[in-house]
């Protein structure tokens, strides 16, 4: 087992130790959380000439997937932070700001959290009303509205806006500010059906901060270039944490009952298989992403191009959709057991964290979009690369 | 051909000013220019030159100013 692996372990047992009570009470993980601290986890991706462990997205993505079978809150609040930090990364070398925060993101092991919605743009974060009002050397900005998941325990936000009062609502630019830089009022509370440990509350977010700390590159490309495909990844790997977890307890059940009824598998044996071959899919697909991701990034135009974002997005929908199916699949299976929470086939918990998947960007919104995208791509007809 | 593709900037692009007033380096999405309105420019680039665009010039570059939507259609026309 490879090092940041290795690592994780303590932090998987922690978060599985509280997560019934994060759910429960709809709280931020905060024991997970030190220990991921501690683990050094938070910096994962971050290059080891910033101080950060230089891994690669495949092993923050097995991480996820590990904490989504343990608890989908803290892989999820773990999934988005590493989405902004991937920005920083891409999008934030050569500046001397970025690149000294990367550095305490690493020394501090700073927990990231971001504002890219706002009330009135139904959801769409590639356009913003908000806009930076610059003022010499400093700018401030105010966004309302805006759901900002563990606002509340972030250390600094990475926020977008209209580049200018008068620019476009699409010509949007991005910036870190830190905690002692703005201030949250909360509109909006997080009592949701699941991912409840997430605390994805509603604020009015008010700061200023020096100019130097908007990113130089506009946000269209940070959006296609990093956020894009890690968040779609990243959630997709927390989402099959959580399904093949589910699947597991519906194994055990699969078995149990097979040990009890030797002559002939219960009829949940059938469905076992058929949601196997589901997982799969599923997995085969984020495994098959991770690797277009890498390859793209060492090409500009293919990061940008139209097949890599419809690729993205596909990965997002399937995995979304799988999961639910899976989960629903571990529900009949265990029946009664799965049903009830208090089980150890319990399934509950996943599903209704799963739910969460076809809303996170809404999947009707993506399909839009992807549906737009296709007037001009052309459909893959090879196997290979 | 530049004056047909501001033309057709103005009728699909859906931009906050007149492609008149944009330069032909100039960057389009500053003006306003959606991943969305940049696909329905594609069509309507592809109708009135008589091309399709092949998926090596799908992406984000291409469509960035009048001068590079000019640099596509040019070597689609000499490939012709």
């Amino acid at each position: 087992m490879n090092a940041p692996l290795d690592r994780g372990a303590n932090v998987v047992a922690t978060a599985a130790r509280h997560a019934d009570d994060v759910d429960r009470n709809g709280r931020f993980p905060i024991e997970a959380f030190q220990a991921l601290k501690d683990a050094r986890l938070l910096s994962l991706l971050i290059p080891i000439e910033f101080g950060g462990g230089g891994a690669p997205l495949s092993d923050v993505a097995e991480i996820c997937t590990s904490l989504g079978q343990q608890c989908a809150s803290t892989a999820m609040i773990f999934a988005m932070h590493q989405i902004k930090v991937s920005s920083l990364i891409a999008h934030g070398r050569g500046s001397a700001w970025h690149e000294s925060f990367m550095r305490r993101v690493a020394d501090e092991q700073l927990l990231l959290g971001s504002a890219t919605t706002e009330g009135g743009v139904g959801g769409n974060m590639r356009n913003s009303i908000c806009a930076f009002e610059r003022d010499g050397a400093t700018f401030r900005i105010a966004k309302e509205g805006a759901l900002i998941s563990y606002g509340a325990y972030s250390d600094a936000i990475l926020i977008t806006a209209r580049r200018s009062a008068d620019a476009p609502p699409s010509d949007q630019l991005m910036a870190v500010l830190e905690k002692s830089q703005y201030r949250l009022d909360r509109t909006g509370g997080w009592d949701a059906l699941g991912m409840r440990g997430t605390c994805s509350e509603g604020f009015t977010f008010s700061g200023e901060a020096p100019i130097e700390q908007i990113f130089t590159h506009d946000f269209a490309e940070i959006a296609s270039e990093s956020m894009l495909a890690t968040a779609h990844l990243l959630w997709s790997a927390v989402w099959y944490g959580v399904a093949s977890d589910a699947l597991s307890r519906a194994q055990s059940f699969v078995r149990k009952d097979a040990r009890r009824h030797p002559n002939g598998p219960a009829p949940g044996a059938l469905r076992l298989a058929e949601a196997t071959s589901k997982l799969q899919l599923m997995r085969s697909n984020i495994v098959e992403g991770l690797k277009r991701f890498a390859k793209a990034q060492q090409n500009a135009d293919d990061l940008n191009s139209m097949s890599f974002a419809v690729a993205m997005n596909n990965i997002k929908i399937g995995s979304s959709q799988l999961s639910i199916e899976i989960i629903n699949h571990a529900l009949l299976i265990a029946g009664i057991a799965g049903y009830k929470n208090d089980t150890p086939f319990s399934v509950g918990r996943h599903m209704r964290d799963a739910l969460s998947a076809q809303v996170m960007i809404s999947n009707d919104r993506i399909f839009t979009n992807l549906s737009n995208l296709l007037l001009a791509q052309r459909i893959d007809q090879r196997l290979g690369d | 051909m530049l004056d047909t593709i501001r033309r057709l900037v103005d009728e699909q692009g859906r931009l906050a000013v007149a492609a008149e007033t944009i330069g032909d380096n100039a960057d389009l999405y500053a003006t306003g220019l959606t991943s969305f309105a940049a696909v329905q420019l594609m069509l309507a680039l592809e109708e009135t030159f008589d091309v399709e665009f092949p998926d090596r010039m799908l992406n984000r570059r291409s469509f960035s100013s009048i001068a590079s939507i000019a640099g596509c259609l040019h070597e689609l026309k000499e490939a012709a």
